[in-house]
């Protein structure tokens, strides 16, 4: 992939996005709005799977974007839809910072584990909180853009698709930024030679927990999404069986460039739709089925599909 | 005292079944790396096969007491299934891949295996109290416990127990121990590790399936038990340290004893009080309380 | 002349090892240092000591004066003390270009570089300058994981010296390789940090190569320095001859 066929990409990608907003019918809407928000929370995963790091527990950061949408108005007089994600966005990434003092020192598995036993420990205080609405969990209310309130559902709907799709777009950009700079290009390299990067002055934790503090703040705004456009948050969102959908749509979409995650998500859900319609008591089947198919027969996802495709025009100078 | 002694009991009972369940992961990844998410499917297999065959060993009006038989004959039966299907038929195309993808590997699988358990028995809970209520109660003081809860001790103290005596005085126990302590080195002074893999597997298998088939009597076996049992079994070993034999009986006593306590005294942290701990043994002792750290040389 | 290091009393044991005993030295400025000793003699732990992997059981490490005791190697390089490896520490999977990138990159942008490209043109180009100094540009674009022995070294090193190190030290910059290529590899190390005002501190098992290269040389023996002299002095001392380059005849390789 070309760094120029990249950027063209990202040029494109808003008004595209934008596009398929006004011109998608109406019950792909919601699928949109859901595929940017959980992409969202992908990307993040993409830029700590680089790293060689996998979170079985990034739901919590997108409970709590969501959450937080579901707290604020209660106690603020704040009902604007970007408002909120960008106030839940950041909440989600203090979270992400206070904690990554302590996942930075870890790795592999451990990493892994500590993730998910602090994502358990929202969950177990989320179930038993009355105030929270327990399992049950809580409606949302519903949500301005720029001080409109449409009346008609569907109207409410694309506007906060085009609020996701601006999100998400920025994310895409700033990752792209990051990517190309000393601290993402360290990404592989601290899982490398972890011992080297300090060796040439940089401290490798310091360099993960930027990545946690950013996967964090974009799962807390793809959480905030979510909740705005489902109108419900309820405690599964934070459960590790979600945090584990997240790392499979990683897996399923591959690393090679910021548009994957949004473009394997979207695959998940329409995937996820089909399966629901067709053939509920098989979901998670499929799911696992897949899974196993990409680690074993595609292991870059399928961004390496489409990287295959481009090889021939490509000058070769293949995406890291 | 009265709840202090509540407190102890229940929290044994809990620990033992925990036990077994988490002894099986921790076999598992001890021998061979591999946190194996599946293994909360191999507990609700082992609780539903459980549940369905005393239904009809009860039915069919064979001998009660052989209903505990029967659920040690399904644990082994499933474990050698899944020991053969997962470890000979899926994982050994993975060694060599990094930890954490075969740590999907067994994510996928237990997702797949989810859906089985649908397919086979429905949405709907069952039911087997037989063998619980053959044993009767027993009293402390005013409280009252079933035998059976104290049998499932015994059973977690006999195969502490066992697994001491399989590791250390038997040549072949030995042989796993070099195993889990240096796979390279062992395979290099030529023991055939592949096949312990396999046996490795099987075991663990068998155990988790055992811990569901002997929890089968006692709770309503419904979708979603698999789910809760193994973040709980994660728990346990990451505090005894992934891996360790005697991390997991302390482990397993841990979460057991917490759990009980929280349940008796404050309710509303019942759940959070396990991951708490399970944190901060992350946060000072990564290892698990049981583990040395490793030293790396330049 | 400034003294740039000094060890005070340094103390180091593994257990009943002891791996430093009782390490005094003083490093001027400019010295370019060899360090001779038999395998597990305490080279590689000083070294390490020094630069902060190792913390010292006791005693107290000074850079200009400053006192370095319990550094970490971050800390260590951001203060000017450099080193490479006896088994090369590359990123594997980057090519050479790559790995000296990352490095000059974490040497010029500041200490939150997340934004500016680590690409440009110009860093690129004298990247290319730095692999044409140490004579593996034409290795540019190979994946360090498939570099030969030799051509990892002067990686290796190349990437020690770019963060303007005034201390680096080299831990057998010339294991490993024939013994055809252990002059020119020094050759080309020594010429190409002559460019760089940096005192030198090499460890190694080749007389020739000391005897060549050193100023100074500092023989260890179970983790004392039992000679500390000019090249010909240090190689003619009876108690070297005896522990040092009796054993290293037999063991040339890594301890």
């Amino acid at each position: 992939m070309s760094p120029a066929f990249r950027s063209n990409l990202l040029q494109i990608g808003l008004p595209v996005i934008l596009a398929l907003g006004l011109f998608m019918p109406d019950w792909a809407i919601f699928l949109g709005i859901i595929s940017l928000a959980k992409g969202l929370v992908v990307l993040g995963l993409m830029l700590l799977w680089r790293t060689g790091l996998v979170s079985f527990g990034q739901g919590l950061f997108y409970g709590a974007g969501a959450y937080m949408v579901g707290i604020l108005p209660q106690y603020l007089p704040i009902t604007d839809a970007l408002l909120l994600v960008l106030i839940s966005a950041v909440a989600a990434g203090f979270l992400a910072f206070a904690l990554g003092f302590l996942l930075r020192r870890y790795r592999e598995i451990f990493f892994a584990m500590l993730c998910l036993a602090f994502s358990m420990i929202f969950f177990g205080i989320l179930v038993k909180s009355e105030s929270l609405g327990s399992t049950d969990g809580f409606n949302v209310v519903e949500t301005s853009y720029l001080g409109f309130v449409p009346e008609e559902p569907i109207v409410m709907q694309r506007m906060l698709y085009i609020t996701a799709a601006v999100v998400a777009w920025f994310a895409c950009l700033f990752v792209n930024r990051y990517l190309g700079s000393t601290m993402g290009r360290l990404s592989r390299a601290i899982k490398d030679n972890e011992l080297r990067v300090e060796y040439l002055g940089f401290s490798a934790k310091r360099a993960v927990h930027f990545k946690i503090v950013i996967a964090g703040t974009m799962a807390g705004a793809g959480g905030a999404l979510a909740a705005i456009a489902i109108g419900h948050v309820d405690p599964e969102m934070v459960w590790w069986i979600q945090s584990g959908e997240f790392v499979f749509v990683t897996i399923l979409s591959g690393v090679g460039n910021v548009i994957a995650p949004l473009l394997g998500s979207v695959v998940f859900e329409i995937l996820r739709t089909f399966a629901i319609e067709y053939a509920p008591q098989a979901w998670q089947f499929v799911v696992g089925g897949c899974l196993l198919a990409v680690i074993m027969f595609l292991p870059g996802g399928l961004w390496s599909l489409i990287e295959r495709s481009k090889e021939g025009k490509d000058d070769g100078n293949s995406s890291r | 005292m009265l709840t202090a002694t509540a407190i102890l009991i229940d929290g044994l009972i809990e620990a033992s079944y925990l036990f077994l369940v988490a002894l099986g992961l921790t076999l598992i990844f001890g021998v061979m790396k591999i946190l194996n998410v599946a293994h909360g499917s191999f507990y609700a297999f082992g609780a539903y096969a459980s549940a369905t065959a005393i239904g009809w060993w009860f039915a069919s009006g064979f001998p009660d007491y052989g209903s505990f038989a029967l659920m040690f004959a399904i644990a082994i039966g499933l474990g050698i299934i899944f020991g053969l299907l997962l470890e000979v038929g899926l994982l050994k195309r993975m060694y060599g891949k990094d930890e954490v993808i075969i740590v999907l590997v067994t994510f996928a699988s237990f997702l797949m295996l989810e859906d089985v358990i649908i397919w086979i028995w429905g949405g709907n809970a069952y039911f087997a109290f037989e063998p619980y209520s053959l044993l009767g109660d027993i009293q402390f003081g005013t409280l009252f416990y079933s035998n059976y809860d104290l049998a499932l001790i015994g059973l977690a103290v006999a195969l502490a127990a066992g697994t001491w005596l399989l590791l250390n005085r038997t040549a072949k126990g030995r042989l796993l121990l070099a195993v889990i302590h240096d796979t390279e080195m062992a395979a290099a002074f030529g023991i055939n590790v592949k096949r312990y893999f396999t046996v490795t597997f099987i075991i663990g298998a068998t155990l988790g399936c055992l811990g569901g088939a002997v929890m089968a009597p006692k709770i309503s076996v419904a979708p979603g038990i698999g789910v809760e049992v193994i973040v709980l079994a994660f728990a346990i070993v990451v505090i005894g340290g992934m891996g360790s034999i005697w991390g997991a009986i302390i482990g397993a006593l841990v979460v057991g004893l917490a759990r009980a306590a929280a349940v008796h005294l404050l309710p509303e942290v019942e759940l959070f009080v396990i991951y708490a701990v399970m944190t901060l043994v992350l946060i000072f002792r990564p290892e698990g309380l049981f583990m040395r750290q490793k030293a790396r040389k330049i | 002349m400034t003294a740039i290091l000094r060890a005070e009393s340094l103390y180091k044991s593994f257990g009943a090892v002891n791996a430093a005993d009782n390490i005094n030295i003083t490093i001027d400025e400019g010295e370019v240092i060899g360090v001779i000793g038999a395998n597990g003699a305490g080279k590689t732990t000083f070294v390490n000591m020094v630069t902060g992997y190792l913390a010292p059981t006791s005693g107290k490490l000074f850079f200009y004066d400053r006192d370095i005791t319990g550094f970490n190697p971050k800390d260590a390089t951001e203060i000017g003390i450099c080193r490479s490896f006896q088994i090369p520490q590359l990123f594997s999977s980057g090519t050479t270009f790559d790995n000296l990138m990352i490095a000059m990159g974490i040497a010029e942008e500041g200490t939150m570089p997340f934004w500016k490209p680590l690409a440009t043109d110009e860093r690129a180009k004298r990247c290319e300058e730095i692999l044409a100094r140490y004579e593996i540009l034409e290795y540019r674009d190979q994946i360090a994981q498939t570099l030969s022995q030799g051509v990892r070294k002067l990686l290796d090193i190349a990437m020690a010296s770019v963060h303007n190190p005034k201390m680096l030290m080299l831990d057998e910059p010339t294991s490993g390789v024939t013994a055809a290529e252990k002059f020119s590899i020094m050759d080309i190390v020594v010429t190409a940090l002559k460019q760089q005002d940096v005192t030198i501190l090499f460890v190694e098992h080749d007389m020739e190569i000391i005897s060549r290269y050193a100023t100074r040389v500092l023989a260890f023996y179970d983790g004392r320095i039992i000679a500390d002299a000019k090249p010909e002095d240090a190689l003619a001392d009876e108690q070297v001859r005896q522990f040092v380059i009796g054993e290293t005849v037999h063991a040339p390789v890594a301890g």
